[in-house]
Order: structure tokens, then sequence, then C-alpha cells
């Protein structure tokens, strides 16, 4: 599955994509503890597969809790998607 | 028995009981229940077919809508909750469903109930609510392929658009009729927080806009911001809108005109109502999770 | 387009000089005038080089003349429909305060979201440049600028000279805006300013769920509901709203003496609140801050009339 998290508001979009049929072959799950804002955690999606999420209380703030990993004067690369050696995530602004 | 109470863009209320068929000849009985923001659905299957079902409005918490809804869906039927081998609830208030066996996400059910609804050929699904606004693509099985879902801002939400038509006066049922009531089709309303939108609403007004073109211009942005969500995901027909936005044809047609893809209706010969998609999905996913309990038990001895 | 706008000035100087004197009086809009620091009495008969700065904002256009560099008059007025003619209407208010005729400036530069609508002004400067000159007048230990108005809100982050090094900015999500503490003190039914002074005396922080100004008015209405104390919910909100702009100022980095500015700043509850989710030691509320951008856009009018002077030019009050 493709798990959009994040939304669109006036401002722009700000959306985190997990491929979660590539978080089933992961047994590091190296994004836990790469997000310096714990972002992400390993749960038990509706078909039972254990694959990676964003918290639910993060899901509305992404913007703002990702700001620490975006200055404004540009960034170079997230620790979440250096961490993930499968290349599941990757976001939208 | 089928009755409706009109009430702006909200679900309306329902109520509905599969005509001769006696739950209790059924030897699997489940129920699924969406607790959403602004109604909660209860859907109750027996062996897998829809015995009944009932919308509500959500009151203050949600335990007591979840029981209000199932309380909906059986009541007169002399079925109680003892009799229901399975329950799964979704929705944003799913967590809070006491008597659930267990909780899904409302895109898992939304998926599945439409796959149900409509049948394989179902891939991309709308869910335009309250409060929210999803996009789900799934398989020919109902199984969630890719989905995105903004909750976040009330733009593109039943919400936003009670907050324009309350600025312009206009009852919500009436939106969708008056927006085609114009000349031409103005640009969309440039503002995307619904905050801002208002006091551009009330510019145009001042501009001399008619309130018809304001509508139309609302709509539009509305029908634009739906339509980049579904252009993240990709549309593949056939395309299925659920939630209460559904009935607004002035939004409903421009993302239809947009995505260059005519929404599929209900089949004719069906009592099911596009708002129950995401408790018959619950419903669905109860019955086949009480089977698999039921196998891995006789496998047990 | 360039005939256009010459066109323009012409009518506005004829009709500003058909109204002159009277536009107090037929004013319309709400206006309010603030006295400054006058350099000199109105009576003197030389009044020195006046320039004029103005903010148009979405809600309120913020005028500041000075009079040899020094703020000589201040003056608000409703932005309203036309924001051409309610920034004329300001500076003809200006003018009356100053003893002189709209013709009178020396130089006029503009700024806001609605700057380019003014077309008499003779030049034009973005609201991040606008803010950086205007704090480092008003604080040279500024490097660290916050804006928060109505309807955006800006960080910028400057060098020693006042140059910008980084901005971000929000103007297009009420949720990170004065908008949005606005309509969630109308929902608690208490004015701005009592509600900015309540939060204070909160003792219990109660996180908001909503991160949206039209959800987060129902989330407030059901922390009513439940009897929340107000001044929680004040505190609430502030702390939620602060959270949204604090990511914005570290977006642009948080560096050396940390002021703010722009209408909000007004707003105790909510400095408090961003001085606390920023972690900072001080956090510098400018005077006058809602005339931070007229200010530096006045300072930036100083500047052009300077050169213009050096250049020999004739200093044109419609230029």
């Amino acid at each position: 599955m493709i798990a959009n998290y994040g939304y669109r508001d006036g401002s722009g979009e700000y959306y985190v994509t997990i491929d979660t049929d590539l978080c089933i072959e992961c047994e590091g799950r190296w994004c836990v503890e790469a997000c310096p804002e714990r972002l992400f955690e390993i749960a038990r999606d509706d078909y039972d597969d254990e694959v990676a999420t964003i918290v639910a209380s993060a899901r509305k703030l992404l913007k703002e809790r990702c700001s620490g990993c975006k200055p404004a004067g540009g960034y170079g690369s997230l620790p979440c998607t250096t961490a993930c050696e499968f290349g599941a995530i990757s976001h939208s602004w | 028995m089928t009755e409706e109470i009109q009430e702006f863009w909200r679900w309306s209320e329902k109520n509905w009981r599969a005509p001769g068929l006696d739950w209790r000849d059924a030897s699997v009985v489940t129920a699924g229940i969406d607790v959403g923001s602004v109604s909660s659905q209860a859907v109750i299957l027996a062996d897998g077919v829809v015995f009944a079902y009932h919308s509500t409005r959500t009151g203050s918490n949600s335990p007591d809508s979840a029981k209000k809804a199932l309380g909906g869906a059986t009541e007169g039927t002399g079925m109680t909750l003892d009799d229901v081998h399975y329950v799964v609830g979704t929705g944003y208030g799913r967590v809070n469903v006491p008597f659930a066996n267990r909780a899904i996400t409302e895109i898992a059910c939304h998926a599945r109930g439409a796959n149900s609804m409509i049948g394989p050929t179902v891939r991309t699904i709308l869910d335009m609510g309250g409060q929210d606004c999803k996009v789900i693509r799934c398989d020919e099985k109902g199984k969630v392929q890719n989905f995105i879902m903004n909750d976040k801002c009330a733009a593109g939400t039943g919400r936003g658009m009670e907050v324009i038509a309350d600025a312009l006066g206009v009852p919500i049922e009436d939106i969708g009729s008056r927006s085609f009531d114009i000349d031409d089709e103005p640009p969309p309303v440039s503002n995307v927080c619904t905050v801002f939108a208002k006091s551009e609403a009330t510019a145009l007004l001042k501009a001399g806009w008619s309130i018809n073109r304001v509508l139309a211009s609302y709509c539009a942005a509305m029908a634009e911001r739906v339509a980049g969500l579904i252009d993240r995901l990709g549309m593949e027909p056939e395309f299925f809108i659920t939630g209460g936005i559904a009935k607004n044809a002035g939004v409903v047609r421009r993302i239809e005109r947009l995505v260059g893809v005519k929404a599929v209706p209900l089949p004719d010969d069906t009592d099911l109502d596009p708002q129950i998609a995401g408790a018959l999905g619950a419903a669905l996913f109860a019955h086949a999770l009480y089977r698999k309990e039921q196998r891995a038990a006789a496998a047990a001895g | 387009m360039c005939r256009r706008v010459v066109v323009l000035r012409v009518e506005v100087c004829a009709r500003a000089r058909e109204r002159r004197g009277l536009a107090l009086a037929e004013a319309g809009v709400p206006a309010t005038t603030y006295r400054g620091n006058r350099v000199r009495r109105s009576s003197d008969k030389e009044t020195g080089m006046i320039v004029a700065g103005i903010d148009v904002g979405s809600k309120n256009t913020k005028i500041v003349a000075l009079r040899d560099g020094e703020v000589a008059v201040r003056v608000t007025v409703s932005s309203g429909f036309d924001q051409e003619e309610s920034a004329r209407v300001g500076l003809e208010k200006a003018a009356a305060e100053l003893d002189i005729g709209f013709d009178d400036f020396a130089f006029v530069a503009a700024t806001g979201v609605g700057r380019k609508a003014i077309a008499f002004a003779g030049h034009l400067l973005t609201e991040v440049a606008a803010d950086a000159r205007g704090a480092a007048a008003l604080d040279p230990e500024a490097r660290t600028v916050i804006d928060v108005g109505a309807d955006e809100a800006r960080a910028i982050r400057v060098d020693e000279g006042g140059k910008v090094l980084d901005f971000a900015v929000n103007e297009k999500c009420a949720a990170g805006a004065g908008a949005f503490v606005e309509a969630m003190s109308r929902a608690l039914e208490v004015s701005l300013k009592e509600f900015g002074e309540i939060s204070l005396e909160s003792t219990e922080s109660i996180p908001m769920n909503a991160q949206c100004t039209v959800f987060a008015e129902s989330e407030v209405v059901s922390l009513i509901h439940s009897n929340t104390a107000p001044k929680d919910i004040a505190r609430a909100v502030h702390d939620a709203m602060a959270g949204r702009v604090s990511a914005m100022v570290r977006r642009a980095g948080v560096q050396g003496a940390v002021v703010i500015g722009g209408g909000v700043a007004h707003n105790v509850g909510f400095v408090q609140a961003l001085k606390d989710t920023l972690g900072v030691a001080e956090l510098r509320v400018l005077p006058q801050p809602e005339y931070l951008g007229a200010l530096g856009a006045a300072l930036a009018a100083a500047d052009k009339a300077g050169d213009k002077a050096g250049e020999g030019a004739r200093v044109a009050g419609e230029a």
C-alpha cells in the first residue's frame, strides 16, 4: 500500500509517503530511530502486516514537525529518507 | 421502510431492513460501525448479506453514537448485542466503539464497502465528509493500494462549504443547483484557506458578482482542490463518490469535469446508500475476521 | 500597462488636490491617528523633508511619515475594498496632521500584500524587506525578526547591517496568523486584549487537536461546553498558534536578539507562549509593533528621497 500521511492547507502540501509493501521486508526499522522528532512507528495495518506509519498525533503537524530538518535556505538529505534502505519514504515538499 | 430527513450537506438519517430476511436463520451475524465526525452508521450482515443499516447524527461522544447507530439498526428485530458474533469499528471515533472486537481504518473499510456496492471494477473512491476528504485507490478485491486524506484543513470539506454558505446566506442544499445558474463559469476563488476564502467571497459580492457566481467560484475551487488530491494518486476508473458532498452536484460535476471521468452511480436495484460504504466495509471485515477466528479455533481442535 | 499607471497617477493627484483638507471629514472609514515624537511643531514654516511609508495589509493600511528621519505621525485606516483610495485617504490624514499638502511628501514607498494597488507610490518593497529595515532601526541588535499580522506571519534572519539572510513566510493559512486568535477570542466571547491577558493566568496546559481555524472554533466551543476555564482555553489557543509560528521561525533560523512586530505582538498571551515555545530567554516586543512594515517602507522612502536630492533631481511629491 502507498500511504500518504499529511495534508494540504492554504500554505501548501505536506505529505510523507510510505510504500508499506517495502516495509514488510524490512527488519532494521531504521526510520523509527532516524527521525529526530520520532514521527515514525511500526504498527499492524488493516491487513495485519507490520509496517511503518506516521504517529497519529503528528499527521496534522508535518509542516511544523519536519521543519527542523528543512531550513528555509534549502536542505540536503533527510534523516528518514536516508535511513530507509528500501527507499520507501518520500516527502512531497 | 425508508425515512429521510434533509439535513443540509450532512448525512441524512436513514433506517433500512432487508425485506423477507430473518437474521435468526443466519449462522454468522456481524456488524460494522462507522463513527464519523458528523454522522454514524451501523450495518448488520447476516451470513455476509446486508440485513439492516442505520444512519444517525454523531452526538457529543463516540461510544454513545456507536450505540445509537447499532441500536437503530437492530430496533424491532429482537437482536441484541450478544447475537452479534463480531463487531468492527471504523471512522474517526473507531477506537471508542466500546463493544467492537477490532478497529479498522475508514480507508480500508471504504474500499471494501465500495467494492461490495459497485463490484470489482471500482478502482478510485472519493469520500467527501463533513471534516475530511479522502481518495482511495483499490484493487479488484477492494484492498487498498494507495490512499491520501486531508482532515487537517476545512477547505475541501463539508464544513468549509458550510462556512461559505452561511456567509452568503444560502441553504446548503441549494448550492449545487444555484452554482450552475450562471452565464459563464467564473474562475475559482483564489484562497484555499476557508477563512480567507470567506473574505474573498464577501469582496466578490461587493465587486458586483451575483451570489450564484460566487457560489460557482467556490464550488470550482473546492472541485479543483479535491481533483488535486485525486491527481496525486492518479485516476483509474471506475470512480465512485461517497460522503455528504456527493449530494452537492455543484462540486461533483466540476470534479468530474476536471478529472475527465464520470462517477459511477449505485446500481438501480440496490437499496444501499453511498453513505454506508464505510460501515458496510467494516461489517464485511467483521465477517471475514470472525470466519478466520472460527477456522483457527477449529484447526486448534 | 505603463500608460495606465501614468493616467492613474494624474487622476489621483487631481483628486487629491480637490479633496485636500476635506479628507478627514469625508473619510467614511474607521480610522485612528497617533501622534508620534514630533521633531518640530506643525506651525513651523520650514517643514523639513517629509516622506511616508504605507503598509497595505489585508485588513488595515498603516502609514508612517518621517520628518528628517524621525517618526512624525502614524495613521491607520481600514484597507477596505479600494486599497488605493484607502491609502490615499490615510496619507491625506497624515498630511493634514503635518500641516502639509498631499503633494508635499518628498517620497512615498509602499509595502504589504496590497502594495501593488498603490499607483502613486514611487517605490514598492516586499514585506520582508520592510520588516528587516524597520526592525534594524528600532532595535539594532535584532537578528531574528518575527512579524505576526492578522492574515500573515513572517520570520526573517538579518545580519548586523539589517541585511536579510533568510526568511520564512505564512500568508495563506489563517491558523498561522492573528486571524486564528481573533476567531478563538470571538468564540470565547472575550475581547482580544482580555484573551491575551487571561492566558497568562492559566496553570493548565491543554493540547488542541484541531490545526485549522474553522475546526478549532468548534473545538473551543466544545471546550467551553465541557466547562474548561476560559484562561486555560486561551492558553491552549496561544500555545497552538505559537507552535506553528515557532516552526516557521526555526525554518528561518533563530539567532541573536529575537524581536517581534505586527499587531499580534500586542497580545501578551501569545508573546509569552511564543517565547516559551521558542525557548529563548528574551523576546523583545518592538514599540508600536503594528507599524513595523510601514516604518520600514518610510525609511526606504527617505533613502530614495535622499538619492533623488543627491542627484539634484526635483523631489516630486507624487513620484
